[in-house]
């Protein structure tokens, strides 16, 4: 199936979205975030795929050498590192609710409801 | 809502967006398809003019090299971001290093092996992001990771003295400084912020690819102060800080330097451990 | 063009990160009030560069592609900074707000080493780089550097135990919503190849509205339209603004909110116009707009804490850009970026004095400070008078923004958005009105508040309790209010907006000036300014606003009459406020259904 790992995104994307709605535990649900995360990626890359071709690093190939999508790979690698970054503030985040409510179960949470 | 509400909802909501998803989808060129037009440019540039033979690293640290910038101070702003979050509150103070239990001889002895070559490899990675995979990102996070090996396989404290917070946050800033530096040198020598203003070297040599080396080590050092950064403080939160009133096992309070004007309470070093070190770095 | 001016866009994104990260490294070292000076020099800096930005575009668009990498036939690797008439005036108005943050926590807020300015310049660079790109993906970049910068921001005050909630609310949802504008980035790429507003555009013109466009452009606009609070999206901006620090409130209600609204209008009309016609576009975002305006005036009037009562406000402000927005056409745009300037001013203040407020009594709470701040005379002059303003009153600049709005959409042929807008404004601008009235002058009795989310527990901002207010406090309250107010006299404004507005329209000139070099924009003709109708609908709202506040104010009077309203009309209305539980699996569950219903709002028009 050539749409195969485009709906693998989709389905990453869901299952973290799934988590994030019925999660317990707030390290879960950072945890959920970086999985939906990680369907961009998929994504990305798939799209940046050509049949046949290797990486587009020209050390050890001949220039002219069918490549890959090397766009879309700087993408996702800054990205990747960013994100884990960006988790490192939500887990933070995390620890601090923990040590002022006692719990990090977001149905115990109730500081700012209406 | 209660949680049931939200099940339903999100049961009638998932199917839904699968659908569109799946619609939106089969109009993608097939897996594996021809048309890359952007890609093809990116690789003529890289390897003609530019004499790089990463396109990849030619593309993030040249040709977009704006995005990096701004994925740099991301992980910058996030650095600076967990730092301010996991500052003691007053009630927390540094009651030293919890005895810990013991570490295997093997676990030792692989650690210490391990931390040369992890460092090297990951120097290695930085420097030679230009020609083959790899580059200031990966290469960075090689070299925090390799440099934990310290905690792994040693002790706390030693990897609190082989990286201090505050050689660390100095390192990070240059190399974030460093890399703005590098564009706006850029712009005053050739005319537009993030020019490859350097010549490019001749194609697989060490030194190719004009400012794409230099911006790769800028990156490096920051990434690699960062994670560092961000695992210490991390760590400090489990292994090292206690509130004032009660010191509750396992739990994880406190900061690993007393900020000037904050009301920490009194040190008070366990036998034996080493957090004196600490006192000698507060300002 | 002359090079320097072309030089300088990066440079507005460059310097705040350059000081930042100098900050950062000797901020343990430096005296408070270098550390001050330094990032004030920087922002005025990146004022004054956006002012020259904003004189130059009024002849051209400033193209500056970075890396030196001009386009060679029309097509380009690098990544372009286009700034026309909209972008300079973003970019002035983030530097001014900025600026006024600033000054407002010079020296007395409670700072840690440097950090609190680097996050802040940080955000200065994030804002001011979305405003000014002209790639897809560069935006994006932007668009998560504010965001990362803004979740450790609002979770500023650790001490409590709101801010922390709050900060963990915005953070996934709003990271939720970029990794939503990322997948559709991804399919953009996907039919496209290209990253740039203007290679996207000249790649879609001729290609058919499929599902694959469709629902990657709604993607894309889901992210941003998280960032704008369009309802059901906007779940976390009350949470956000109850508990970040007052300067930063205003810099996320003056300008952050309005850079998503602006992120959908322009990616729309230099990227996707070629297969999204404005007549698919204009019905969904005024769907969005009116929702949005109801459910923002409807909450704005049950709080009773002080910044969420204000972040609702924005909600309901929200809505009446999006529907201005939706317009689509250079009359009503015009009209609402000045509204959108007067209304950061306005916003500004206001929250700037709820932080005054904080500081000198305690609370933001409206029925524990009842009277309590009759004694602060600048304060309670800035807020009525603000409150004022929120309802339009002539000649502020969100007055001028709504009545200019208001007639582009007659003549448009939108009669019923007038009377939604000035419904809406009175009601928010009645809301502030009340709790002002209570909190400065005592007047009513105070408000029936159980099981809301009380003002009462906030701790102040500043490292102790302030006796008498700083003037480096209420120096940025006065001048962001009368720059509100200034902006509503400016001779020939209407005319430069309606022209900034016609420069984000014209969508082949955009393309023209990246691709091509042909950066020259026509001189603006002169347009029709305000009206005497448009005066007395400004009296007219301001006037029912002060009916509303007069209602909240005395409402015991009337309970009788509100007791025999049945049920059903008081329903939606109590569905409405447990809706907004504070859950965060709540807000994620409404983001799918906001986003699944943009995708078929944009399927079946």
């Amino acid at each position: 199936m050539t749409t195969l790992p485009y709906l693998v995104a989709g389905w990453l994307f869901l299952v973290g979205c799934y988590g994030l709605v019925t999660s317990h535990n707030l390290v879960h649900t950072v945890a959920c975030l970086t999985v939906a995360q990680s369907a961009t990626y998929v994504l990305l890359l798939a799209v940046g795929f050509r049949a046949g071709a290797t990486a587009p690093v020209f050390a050890d190939v001949p220039v002219g050498t069918r490549v890959v999508d090397p766009v879309v790979q700087a993408l996702s690698l800054t990205d990747i590192v960013v994100a884990a970054t960006v988790t490192a503030v939500l887990l933070a985040l995390t620890i601090q609710i923990y040590k002022r409510h006692g719990t990090v179960n977001p149905d115990e949470l109730r500081t700012l409801q209406d | 809502m209660n949680r049931r509400a939200r099940l339903v909802l999100f049961a009638v909501v998932a199917p839904v967006f699968a659908v569109l998803f799946f619609l939106a989808v089969r109009g993608l060129p097939s897996f594996g398809s021809e048309f890359h037009p952007y890609a093809d440019r990116a690789v003529a540039v890289a390897t003609g003019q530019r004499a790089t033979a990463n396109v990849v690293s030619s593309v993030n640290f040249d040709q977009r090299a704006v995005d990096t910038l701004g994925e740099e101070f991301i992980l910058f702003g996030s650095v600076v971001g967990t730092i301010v979050l996991l500052r003691p509150a007053p009630e927390e103070r540094d009651a030293g290093l919890r005895p810990a239990g013991g570490v295997l001889p093997t676990t030792r002895l692989a650690g210490y092996l391990l931390l040369p070559v992890s460092v090297l490899v990951g120097l290695y990675v930085i420097a030679h992001g230009q020609l083959s995979p790899g580059g200031g990102f990966q290469g960075g996070v090689v070299l925090a990771t390799g440099w934990h090996l310290l905690y792994v396989a040693g002790r706390y404290t030693a990897l609190r003295r082989a990286a201090p917070p505050t050689v660390l946050e100095i390192a990070e800033s240059i190399g974030a400084a460093a890399y703005t530096a590098i564009g706006l040198a850029g712009l005053v020598m050739g005319g537009a912020f993030l020019t490859n203003f350097l010549p490019t070297g001749s194609f697989n040599d060490l030194l190719s690819g004009g400012t794409v080396p230099l911006l790769n080590g800028a990156v490096g050092v920051a990434v690699a102060a960062a994670i560092v950064l961000l695992l210490s403080g991390f760590l400090e939160q489990a292994v090292v800080l206690r509130r004032t009133e009660e010191p509750l096992a396992g739990s994880s309070i406190g900061t690993e330097e007393p900020l000037a004007g904050s009301s920490i309470g009194t040190e008070e070093p366990l036998a034996g451990s080493s957090t004196t070190v600490d006192d000698a770095e507060q300002r | 063009m002359p090079p320097t001016v072309q030089a300088l866009p990066p440079l507005l994104v460059a310097v705040p990160l350059v000081v930042a990260a100098v900050l950062a490294a000797s901020g343990r070292v430096l005296p408070r009030l270098v550390i001050d000076a330094a990032s004030m020099l920087s922002c005025l800096l990146v004022l004054g560069s956006s002012v020259v930005l904003l004189a130059a575009t009024g002849s051209r668009r400033v193209v500056s592609w970075l890396g030196g990498y001009s386009p060679v036939d029309g097509s380009s690797v690098g990544v372009v900074f286009v700034v026309d008439r909209i972008g300079a005036g973003l970019a002035t108005l983030i530097a001014a707000l900025v600026a006024a943050a600033l000054t407002y926590t010079w020296r007395y807020f409670d700072e840690v080493e440097s950090y609190f300015h680097v996050l802040v310049l940080l955000f200065l660079a994030g804002m001011v780089g979305f405003a000014l790109t002209g790639d897809l993906f560069n935006a994006f970049v932007f668009f998560e550097l504010m965001g990362a910068v803004a979740y450790a921001l609002t979770g500023y005050k650790i001490e409590e135990a709101k801010p922390l909630q709050g900060a963990l609310n915005f953070a996934v949802i709003n990271s939720l919503g970029a990794y939503c504008s990322l997948l559709g980035i991804g399919l953009i790429y996907g039919r496209t190849g290209e990253l740039g507003f203007a290679q996207i555009q000249r790649a879609l013109i001729g290609q058919s509205t499929d599902w694959l466009v469709l629902v990657g452009i709604a993607l894309v606009f889901t992210g941003f339209l998280v960032k704008g609070a369009a309802v059901p999206l906007h779940f976390w901006l009350a949470d956000a603004h109850a508990v970040a620090p007052s300067p930063v409130c205003v810099l996320f209600s003056g300008v952050m909110v309005e850079l998503g609204l602006y992120g959908v209008a322009r990616t729309w009309s230099a990227a996707f116009w070629p297969v999204l016609p404005a007549e698919r576009l204009r019905p969904v975002l005024m769907a969005a707009g009116v929702v949005t305006a109801v459910v923002g005036a409807a909450m704005c009037l049950a709080q009773s804490h002080l910044k969420r009562l204000l972040a609702f406000s924005t909600v309901g402000h929200v809505g009446m850009f999006l529907i201005a927005l939706g317009a689509l056409e250079p009359a009503a745009i015009g009209g609402l970026s000045i509204y959108v300037v007067g209304h950061a001013a306005v916003k500004g203040a206001l929250f700037l004095c709820s932080g005054v407020v904080l500081n000198a009594r305690g609370s933001v709470d409206e029925a524990e400070l009842h009277g309590q701040c009759r004694n602060l005379p600048v304060t309670r002059i800035c807020f009525l008078l603000g409150g004022l303003a929120l309802a339009a009153l002539p000649p502020f600049g969100t007055w001028l923004g709504k009545t200019l709005a208001e007639d582009g959409l007659s003549h448009g042929g939108f009669d019923w958005a007038e009377y939604l807008l000035i419904g809406v404004s009175a009601i928010t601008g009645g809301a502030v009105l009340r709790a002002g009235a209570r909190i400065f002058l005592g007047a009513g009795t105070p408000p029936d508040t159980e099981g809301d989310t009380r003002g009462s527990e906030e701790q102040p901002e500043t490292t102790y309790h302030l006796g008498k207010i700083p003037v480096t406090m209420l120096v940025p309250v006065v001048a962001l209010l009368a720059g509100g107010l200034t902006l509503g006299l400016v001779p020939g404004l209407p005319t430069l907006a309606h022209d900034a507005a016609s420069q984000l329209l014209d969508h082949t000139g955009y393309a023209a000036a990246a691709l091509d070099g042909v950066s020259a924009v026509p001189s603006p003709a002169p347009t029709e300014s305000w009206t005497l109708s448009g005066l007395l609908l400004g009296v007219l709202s301001v006037l029912l606003a002060l009916v509303v506040a007069a209602t909240g104010l005395y409402l015991h009077r009337f309970r009788r009459l509100f007791s025999q309203v049945p049920p059903v009309v008081t329903l939606p209305f109590r569905a409405l406020r447990t809706a907004h539980s504070g859950h965060l699996g709540d807000y994620v569950v409404w983001l799918l259904i906001g986003m699944t219903l943009l995708t078929i709002g944009l399927a079946i028009t």
